[in-house]
């Protein structure tokens, strides 16, 4: 898996909250929490309200506040779709 | 100065003062679409990626959704009209309006019983000079649309679309807006939101890029069931940000042409005032020349 990462996308309804390359996405479904490293079989999952945390290829942390969205992973391409998100400082 | 000389002032100052405002409006349109075209680009990444889970579910779940299957016989018909707030914007109102009322009349056709759902206040008040039933209005600044609006409408009209035929449910929803084509054109559409046509979104997916076999988490059904709402959210939201871009370009066509009218009609007032002046002063110098001759003569 060297040498692989995700391509994230957080959206939200009027603009896009951020996007980047990333080692490891966590996020929170209905089902309970998820953490999705690259290679992962593709996914639509709901969200539950909660955070989003990511780390980018650079070792840094992200976190976004999603709430009414879900989730969709596929080739390596991770997008977060919620109708409210918004990064948390 | 003489009377006709002064009407002739009075209309070029008349004609200016107008100028003045619609070359003011036709700028703040200019700089408003700008922004309003960032909108809906700005919106494009959301619906995209709703649109291409939407048919993911649709495709590859053999789940039977209230939302996705036609019903055997349709009774209702729910028809959201988008307009805008204001006029002085061409035919922009009156062409969607148009376009709604023909839709109307084709259902009608059909045997169906048709309800109207109204967002902007022209809209409102076309239906409401014409005592035309309204299920239900929204008036809230059509010029910058609000998701929070486009989460309302379709939560009505979601509601509407879950009850019973014999409760007032509907069977099918419909859009009709103002799609901004380019800075000239905007064309009247009207868009079936349910039950479901996917519309795929700006970029159409390529023949070999098939979709991939997802794994649904709870399961498709329970994705489907929250998927559904977002997606018909996203595309009147799509639908009102492209109406009020729209808008926007419609009103600055309208005020070019307005200022440039105002421009001709300055030139024309101009040169029937050279005019008056000069037949006033011909008509002075022969009263001066006729009136010296009498005198002489005498």
């Amino acid at each position: 898996m060297a040498g692989r990462s995700l391509q994230v996308s957080v959206v939200a309804a009027d603009h896009e909250v951020w996007s980047g390359a990333a080692v490891q996405i966590i996020a929170k479904t209905v089902e309970g929490e998820i953490g999705i490293l690259a290679g992962h079989e593709p996914m639509l999952a709901i969200l539950a309200q909660g955070e989003v945390r990511v780390t980018t290829t650079g070792g840094e942390k992200v976190t976004a506040q999603a709430d009414d969205g879900f989730l969709s992973v596929e080739n390596d391409t991770v997008t977060v779709v919620a109708g409210n998100a918004s990064l948390v400082k | 100065m003489g009377a006709q000389l002064r009407v002739y002032t009075q209309k070029i100052k008349s004609a200016q003062t107008t100028k003045k405002i619609t070359k003011a409006m036709e700028l703040i349109a200019a700089s408003r679409i700008a922004k309003a075209q960032a909108r809906v680009a700005a919106s494009g990444p959301y619906s995209r990626a709703i649109t291409r889970a939407v048919s993911a579910v649709a495709t590859y779940s053999n789940v039977d959704h209230v939302l996705t299957t036609e019903p055997e016989n349709v009774n209702r018909a729910a028809v959201i009209v988008l307009t805008s707030d204001r006029g002085l914007a061409g035919p922009f109102n009156s062409q969607v309006l148009r376009e709604a009322s023909e839709l109307t009349e084709l259902l009608r056709s059909q045997g169906k019983e048709v309800v109207h759902y109204l967002y902007g206040r022209k809209a409102v008040g076309y239906f409401q000079f014409r005592k035309f039933p309204i299920a239900g209005q929204w008036i809230a600044n059509a010029e910058a649309p609000e998701f929070v609006t486009a989460q309302e409408i379709s939560k009505t009209v979601l509601e509407a679309f879950e009850k019973d035929a014999d409760e007032g449910g509907v069977d099918e929803i419909h859009v009709v807006y103002n799609r901004f084509v380019s800075m000239m054109t905007q064309t009247p559409e009207v868009l079936r939101l349910l039950p479901l046509e996917v519309v795929e979104g700006v970029e159409e997916p390529e023949s070999t890029d098939v979709l991939p076999l997802y794994e649904f988490e709870p399961d498709a059904e329970s994705v489907l069931d929250s998927l559904l709402p977002v997606y018909i959210e996203s595309r009147i939201f799509n639908a009102m940000l492209q109406s009020a871009a729209a808008k926007h370009a419609a009103t600055q066509k309208a005020m070019k042409s307005a200022s440039d009218n105002a421009d001709k009609l300055i030139t024309d007032y101009t040169r029937l005032r050279n005019n008056a002046r000069q037949a006033e002063i011909t008509q002075q110098i022969s009263e001066i020349v006729g009136g010296a001759d009498a005198l002489s003569a005498s």
